[in-house]
């Protein structure tokens, strides 16, 4: 199934041919890993970190600055753009994370606005309000026999993103069915419970968000360079709160969830422009509609429709 | 000085605002856990729906502010009942997605009904008092006075009457009030009439000051939420003195350092509050 789906990713390219339906891909591409990366930290952790979007925004704009006021090359840049937002999120996370439950998630919302407003009104550095223009597209990859891997077409693109998202699922699906995985889901069980039988709960809790923000960061960097153009919205809480809506719309502490979510709400929001109501309205009962008759999201109404219909999959 | 006392006033104008809106959501997220993010989305429909009363219908401020205070009372046990009510055993997450979904609703349709220009409220109680160098309008001074005489009445209303008793016994312990028969559905729904009423309040008495338009809720749903963590969850005195405090920091910094920074500074009270006190001023531990 798995290996269906991931070689039917690889050949789109070749029978789809309109450019807009690749964009929209890479964009889903872009979104499912960074709603990937929250989901670790959120629905495995059981952290709720509201500060997801300004990761996203700090990987975009550290990237985008260093290739375009340093002139440093893209494949150095991702490195220390990721690199950037680690520490960052380090500091964040060292403060952040000794609150809990409601506490975390409106304090790291702070957080998230205090780093859109600083991208924002600190002109000299990041334009402000203008954005960062004309950010270029990574380089060609040299290959053996005098061939080169391009990133002039769209289809490349694709493939770069779709190679990162890949990774990034395949790393988070390592950590999770890893020991260290295990910690985390004791801390989002029961956190005094697993620090009682000798866990370092703090020390899960930031592991799992500075992963998080790792692969938050380097979504970040390949939207930066795919569009092309920056702007403090990229930072915005909004940003935190779409992801949240992908995670949990696909379902929450599930691998296939955030994808789901992330593909699903994109096309839906797409097509929604074609209809007579207000499209933001429209989207708006299609989330409260989803929450409300799918309990757990996608992924949950599936499982229970798997258990109802005598499957004895699921949990 | 007078500066100083100008801006002072300012803050306090401005944190009784806060201090509504931020008790009506602490009465839905600290009471019934529900991070009712469309707070902000009602507060803008209260401040539009008193600006349709007082200028199409032509009804006084007084008028205009009750009755959109009683219509958005209705318009908020409506959205219990039909959103939240049916995600009652469910996570706080599953809320906080529907409430989302509110806002989109009611932002973007009012967005589309009125556009997105900003309304001017015809001008009411415009006399400007000077004292000692200080200038005060007449509506700052109705807008402190009534958030004071609405903080005292909800006071009241919790103390003193039965409903009220249901309310702070659902607080305390869910399970056991309704063990000892308490009707929770029903406390839900007249603790959401009441928040959403003291919403529309605080819309209606700071829109003849500032502009209405169809997104001026996010700025202070953000602010609310912070006031409440500030203060403490389910505090009630916590919404209110955090409500003051996010007030006079806000106008004290955009006075003396930069407006462009205000968010920043009234944003990092709350992370210093929460790193010497993770459960915020008035929190149980």
């Amino acid at each position: 199934m798995v290996l269906i789906m991931i070689i039917v990713a690889f050949t789109i390219p070749f029978f789809v041919s309109s450019r807009f339906i690749l964009h929209i891909l890479i964009l889903c591409c872009i979104w499912a890993m960074a709603a990937t990366s929250m989901n670790l930290i959120m629905g495995y952790t059981g952290q709720v970190n509201l500060a997801h979007g300004a990761f996203f925004g700090i990987g975009a704009y550290s990237a985008g600055l260093l290739i375009l006021k340093l002139g440093i090359p893209f494949w150095p840049a991702l490195i220390l753009a990721c690199a950037i937002t680690v520490v960052l999120g380090f500091l964040i996370g060292l403060l952040a994370l000794r609150t809990k439950g409601s506490y975390f998630a409106i304090g790291t919302m702070c957080f998230n606005v205090i780093v859109t407003v600083i991208i924002d009104s600190w002109e000299g550095l990041t334009e402000g309000a203008r954005g960062l223009l004309g950010i270029p597209r990574p380089p060609p990859i040299p290959l053996p026999f005098g061939k080169e891997i391009a990133f002039t077409s769209v289809a490349a693109n694709y493939y770069l993103i779709l190679v990162s998202l890949l990774l990034t699922i395949l790393v988070i699906y390592r950590i999770v069915h890893s020991m260290m995985g295990r910690s985390f889901m004791a801390v989002r069980g029961n956190e005094e419970l697993a620090e009682s039988l000798g866990m370092n709960a703090m020390k899960a809790k930031l592991l799992s968000f500075l992963i998080s923000t790792f692969f938050a960061a380097w979504a970040g960097v390949l939207y930066a360079t795919y569009i092309g153009f920056l702007s403090p919205e990229i930072s915005d809480y909004h940003v935190t709160f779409e992801l949240l809506t992908f995670c949990l719309i696909g379902g929450l502490g599930t691998m296939v969830g955030p994808l789901i979510g992330a593909f699903i709400l994109t096309i839906i929001s797409e097509l929604l422009h074609g209809i007579a109501v207000p499209r933001m309205v429209a989207y708006g009962f299609v989330l409260i509609i989803i929450m409300i008759f799918l309990r757990g999201g996608i992924m949950g109404g599936a499982r229970m429709l798997w258990l109802r219909l005598g499957g004895k999959g699921g949990r | 000085m007078s500066l100083f006392i100008q801006q002072v006033l300012n803050g306090v104008m401005l944190g009784s605002v806060y201090s509504l809106v931020a008790l009506g959501l602490t009465l839905e997220y600290g009471i019934l856990h529900i991070p009712n993010f469309a707070h902000g989305a009602l507060y803008m429909v209260g401040a539009y729906l008193t600006f349709l009363l007082a200028t199409y219908l032509g009804f006084n401020f007084w008028l205009a502010m009750i009755l959109s205070m009683i219509a958005l009372g209705l318009i908020g046990v409506l959205v219990e009942r039909l959103v939240f009510r049916p995600l009652m055993l469910e996570s706080p997450l599953s809320s906080f997605i529907a409430a989302i979904g509110l806002i989109f609703i009611f932002v973007d349709g009012a967005l589309n009904i009125f556009g997105p220009d900003f309304k001017r409220f015809p001008p009411t109680h415009t006399q400007v008092f000077h004292v000692l160098g200080i200038t005060i309008t007449f509506q700052r001074i109705i807008i402190v006075g009534v958030t004071v005489a609405l903080i005292v009445l909800l006071h009241l209303f919790i103390k003193k009457t039965t409903m009220g008793a249901t309310i702070e016994a659902t607080a305390q312990d869910r399970e056991g009030a309704q063990l000892v028969g308490i009707n929770v559905k029903r406390v839900r729904m007249i603790v959401f009439a009441l928040g959403t009423a003291l919403a529309a309040a605080a819309a209606a008495l700071i829109s003849p000051i500032h502009l209405v338009h169809p997104g001026m809720g996010g700025p202070v749903i953000l602010k609310a939420f912070v006031i409440i963590i500030l203060g403490g969850m389910g505090s009630l005195p916590g919404a209110i003195i955090g409500g003051f405090i996010m007030g006079l920091v806000e106008s004290l910094s955009g006075g003396y350092i930069s407006t462009a920074y205000n968010e920043v500074f009234a944003f990092a009270v709350l992370v210093t509050v929460l790193a010497v006190r993770p459960t915020g001023l008035f929190g149980a531990k």
